[in-house]
């Protein structure tokens, strides 16, 4: 098998390098910002983290199965809501709440990527926002849980007892599920099934003709990514201690794209970036500016007409012309 | 029971009708260019303040439409020649990413401009009236101009696109965009000419609907999905496809909401049926969309597209 160097990255792979560097920052954030008194902003990086996994879950299948899922808040809404769920049933555990989170984004993913899946291009993005937008309705509807408002919830307790009432813990509890979630990643992009998944992205016709059933592989991967971005949403509701049916809104799923586009699309990292990075911007200028969706979206806009290929392409184009190795693709 | 329920189809049938003037351009430009315009909702959006201040500067209903019109196709224009045309050729996920920041941009504008809170358009004199349908029920005669005015511009699209030079140029370039512009023609300006008025026909919609509606800055949002939907079950391009689909759309939604839980309390008891019709009635079209697709995989007259 011949496998050119993006496609197969070695063990010094700088991604993961870089991977490694954002960890090993984020790892000291917390101690940092309660040295300088910024103990706030704590919970603004534990929600940057957050979006980090929703935005990994998404690259899965944006990045390297080619689907542009513009519905995938509604598994983040159905992780938010299966936690609120369990939550005011009793139970209080935080892994029960990820077991009740993944069950039901696994059904809704089989059922809705049974239908969409048979779909592609356009298609696609406008039955995955279809179904983006019924799962939203659906959280609209449900009059026990707060209706259009949503419910505020109280945190999860982790091994019985409440630990999570800590903004400390909650975040290295992010930080640890968001490094082994980019690491099952790596791995699974890396695999067998990962490579026939970028075979699908690639050309999907050409994998069929040498024997290969997509469905399989795109169903699988649509899957994985639902209960990943599904563990987002529970980690939401307890960072943000309410539920609401905002968090599958269709500008949500949006969200969730420019996260991966901007960082760069099929790699992981670029993902993780873009979500550290968009999260940030958006906490940044809603600070400068009440109207700070308006430069977000001039800011994107730009990048998109100016910059091809996110943020990673842009940098590196730039360190490419330092380097004076220049522009290779 | 029959005089509400033809009530509520009349008023599905105006839905429709507007739905089908937004998803009209939308399926034209997604068909002829390949080009998925999140931002098609803010521009009915946009008709709809356009015409809220062209209406209140000028006094008149009449005039607020007739100068929204013109301001629409020029909007369309500059959008195109400044920003779409450089998306034409890149992947989907960019157009999706541009037009998404159109959609951030234009309703955070709209909010600094006309602020948040919902205006309101006054009713022309002449259409504020109603007429009787069936029984005592009255059909407001607003609604019903604006049944007729769709129906026209649905009859005139028709003629356009079946019976003119351009409309045959729309057909080719639908299904062969290479082939089309091989044969010499300059498919750029075609594809300007079509968005513009695409651009007109969603504020049109939007203006027209003000003065049932209230304006506000969500607007663009719900319209936009319930097109896409439209234009996933008529079949992208097809302008036919997209006339039923949109009736289909209005009728199903604004008779499901209604009747919707009425039938459902004749199976379960009153809460549960509550309940339940509350979550299935937004979610009709959406389950009629999966079943038609389901169905036919490229809409009702949509065609194979052959990649």
């Amino acid at each position: 098998m011949t496998q050119t160097p993006s496609q197969m990255p070695a063990k010094g792979d700088p991604r993961i390098r870089i991977a490694l560097c954002i960890f090993a920052c984020l790892a000291i954030v917390p101690p940092l910002l309660s040295l300088v008194g910024l103990d706030y902003y704590t919970s603004v990086v534990t929600r940057m983290m957050i979006y980090a996994i929703a935005a990994l879950s998404l690259d899965l299948i944006l990045g390297y199965g080619a689907l542009v899922s513009f519905g995938h808040a509604a598994f983040f809404g159905i992780g938010a809501y299966a936690a609120l769920f369990l939550q005011t049933r009793g139970i209080t555990d935080f892994f029960l709440h990820l077991a009740g989170a993944s069950l039901a984004a696994t059904a809704f993913a089989l059922v809705t990527g049974a239908i969409a899946l048979r779909t592609r291009g356009v298609y696609f993005i406008m039955i995955s926002l279809a179904f983006g937008q019924m799962a939203f309705f659906f959280f609209i509807s449900l009059s026990a849980f707060g209706g259009d408002d949503g419910m505020s919830l109280s945190r999860a307790t982790l091994f019985g007892q409440e630990l999570l009432r800590s903004e400390v813990t909650l975040f290295y509890l992010v930080l640890v599920i968001l490094v082994v979630i980019f690491g099952f990643l790596c791995r699974l992009t890396r695999s067998r099934f990962g490579r026939v998944l970028i075979g699908t992205r690639e050309d999907s016709l050409r994998m069929e003709a040498i024997g290969y059933r997509i469905m399989p592989y795109q169903m699988a991967a649509y899957v994985i990514s639902a209960v990943i971005c599904a563990i987002a949403g529970v980690l939401i509701a307890n960072q943000l201690q309410y539920v609401s049916p905002t968090l599958s809104s269709w500008q949500r799923s949006g969200e969730f794209i420019i996260m991966v586009v901007l960082g760069g699309v099929g790699n992981l990292v670029g993902a993780l970036a873009g979500a550290l990075l968009t999260i940030g911007l958006e906490e940044a200028l809603a600070r400068f500016s009440e109207h700070w969706k308006l430069w977000f979206g001039m800011l994107l806009l730009a990048v998109v007409l100016f910059s091809p290929g996110g943020l990673t392409r842009l940098v590196e184009r730039v360190s490419g012309r330092i380097t004076g190795k220049g522009d290779d693709r | 029971m029959s005089t509400l329920l033809l009530l509520q189809v009349m008023n599905g049938v105006q839905f429709g009708i507007l739905l089908f003037l937004v998803a009209a351009g939308l399926t034209l430009i997604f068909g002829i260019m390949d080009f998925i315009n999140l931002a098609h909702g803010a521009l009915y959006m946009v008709g709809a303040y356009l015409m809220a201040t062209f209406a209140a500067t000028t006094g008149n209903f009449w005039l607020g439409l007739a100068l929204t019109l013109p301001a629409m196709l020029v909007l369309g224009l500059l959008l195109e020649l400044g920003i779409f045309r450089k998306l034409y050729q890149r992947p989907h996920l960019d157009q999706v990413l541009a037009t998404f920041a159109l959609v951030l941009i234009t309703s955070e504008l709209v909010k600094m401009i006309w602020g948040a809170a919902p205006l309101n358009v006054p009713m022309p004199e002449s259409l504020s009236g109603s007429v009787p349908l069936a029984g005592p029920m009255r059909f407001p005669v607003y609604r019903l101009a604006i049944i007729l005015a769709g129906l026209g511009l649905a009859l005139g699209l028709w003629y356009v696109i079946g019976r003119t030079r351009l409309g045959m140029l729309l057909r080719a370039g639908a299904s062969n965009r290479n082939m089309v512009s091989a044969l010499g023609v300059d498919i750029s300006r075609l594809f300007t000419v079509v968005f513009a008025f695409g651009a007109m026909l969603a504020g049109f919609a939007g203006a027209i609907v003000s003065p049932i509606l209230s304006v506000d800055p969500g607007m663009g949002d719900s319209i936009l999905i319930l097109a896409f939907v439209v234009i996933v079950i008529g079949g992208v391009g097809s302008v036919r496809g997209a006339f039923i689909a949109a009736l289909l759309v209005g009728i199903i939604d604004t008779v499901g909401r209604i009747f919707g839980p009425m039938l459902l309390k004749m199976a379960f008891d009153p809460a549960v049926a509550n309940q339940l019709g509350r979550t299935l009635a937004p979610m009709l079209v959406y389950l009629l969309m999966i079943a038609i697709l389901c169905w036919r995989p490229n809409g009702l007259f949509g065609r194979s597209h052959a990649k």
